[in-house]
């Protein structure tokens, strides 16, 4: 008997069941990657603590009010002013932390603003009906000023593998590589010189 | 020379064997790069604020995301709402909320865990305020305003 053919399985449908799926991947799924403004929020602490005693000059306070207007140690100033305000309070180092005095420092060295970027306190407090918006803005500010200077400090400090990279190269460095110790240092030595103390007061009613 | 009176020939048929390969090309591709859709807005879309100091949020199993802006049903009332899950909520439930949301994860994961807050631009101060104070009570501390990337000059005007 003549050996006859295995017939070919029709594959004509098989891009419509693909396509089927495919659409129905297509309106399930969501493609956004959420990114956002990092914060650590502080832990509550027991009702009776006293808080520790801070010098009027190492605290910078970021008034908004409910119109979203801002006063930055109570001068009207506007949301483009804020970034370079905080770099000049910052990075003052008009005194001594910890027995040292800020050698990095390429502020004034002002002896009515800050002592060290260690003790610099920058408070921000808003009203019950400041904007989401607004609040963001200011915060972002404020983040820029401390990735600005951490940025320089970086450039001219870090010393050895990563000399003359900045802050913003090794965070990509370490998001890349996550168990990269040398890095961790290098961040780490960076983070303790320009501390990010950014406090958040209770809404006025 | 009867060039003129030759038939028309028919147009070969265009063949179709590599099309599913395309499709399914694209198929693994949108399964591999989306997440699923997991809640229903409630609320209007929230248009979020835009910075420049912006992280990408990774390992998304481990953001739990709370939605503030206004309703967008005029039955649940005026003003800011907070949406956790499916539901329209109040700020009481917040606690509620992070411990479900933790119970899904082992220790070790806990720790790395992020509260997510999408809230609109408009929205009041106090309210994320209200929520913030909630979670520093269970001390789920880590945070991420949701923004998108752009000059701050977008958030307000």
């Amino acid at each position: 008997m003549a050996k006859r053919d295995i017939p070919e399985i029709n594959a004509g449908s098989m891009a419509d069941i693909a396509f089927l799926l495919l659409i129905f991947f297509l309106v399930t799924t969501t493609m956004d990657t959420d990114s956002g403004v990092f914060r650590k929020l502080p832990e509550i602490q027991p009702e009776n603590t006293e808080a520790p005693p801070v010098k009027e000059k190492n605290i910078l306070e970021v008034n908004i009010n409910r119109f979203d207007k801002l006063l930055v140690d109570d001068e009207e100033v506007t949301i483009k002013d804020v970034r370079q305000l905080a770099i000049d309070f910052i990075d003052n180092g008009g005194g001594t932390y910890e027995g040292r005095p800020c050698d990095y420092c390429e502020g004034k060295k002002d002896e009515s603003s800050s002592d060290h970027p260690g003790k610099a306190i920058i408070s921000v407090q808003t009203a019950q009906t400041t904007s989401y918006g607004m609040y963001i803005s200011v915060q972002n500010e404020l983040l820029a000023a401390y990735t600005e200077l951490r940025n320089r400090y970086a450039k001219k400090y870090t010393t050895g593998k990563y000399q003359g990279l900045s802050y913003t190269d090794l965070l990509n460095i370490q998001k890349a590589d996550k168990e990269n110790a040398d890095v961790k240092v290098a961040l780490d030595k960076i983070k303790k010189a320009y501390p990010e103390i950014l406090s958040d007061a209770e809404p006025i009613k | 020379m009867s060039k003129f009176g030759k038939k028309k020939k028919d147009v070969p048929a265009v063949n179709t064997a590599a099309l599913p390969d395309i499709v399914f090309m694209l198929l693994f591709f949108f399964m591999v790069a989306t997440t699923m859709r997991e809640t229903t807005l409630l609320i209007k879309p929230p248009k979020l604020p835009s910075a420049t100091e912006v992280k990408k949020l990774e390992h998304k199993s481990l953001v739990s995301t709370i939605y503030v802006g206004k309703a967008k049903n005029s039955s649940d009332g005026k003003g800011d709402k907070i949406q956790l899950n499916d539901k329209i909520s109040t700020v009481n439930d917040v606690t509620n909320f992070i411990y479900s949301e933790r119970d899904k994860h082992d220790a070790e994961e806990q720790k790395a865990m992020v509260t997510s807050i999408k809230a609109d631009v408009k929205t009041n101060v106090g309210t994320v305020s209200d929520i913030k104070h909630e979670l520093r009570t269970i001390n789920a501390l880590k945070i991420s305003y949701s923004s998108g990337t752009g000059d701050v000059s977008n958030n307000f005007n």
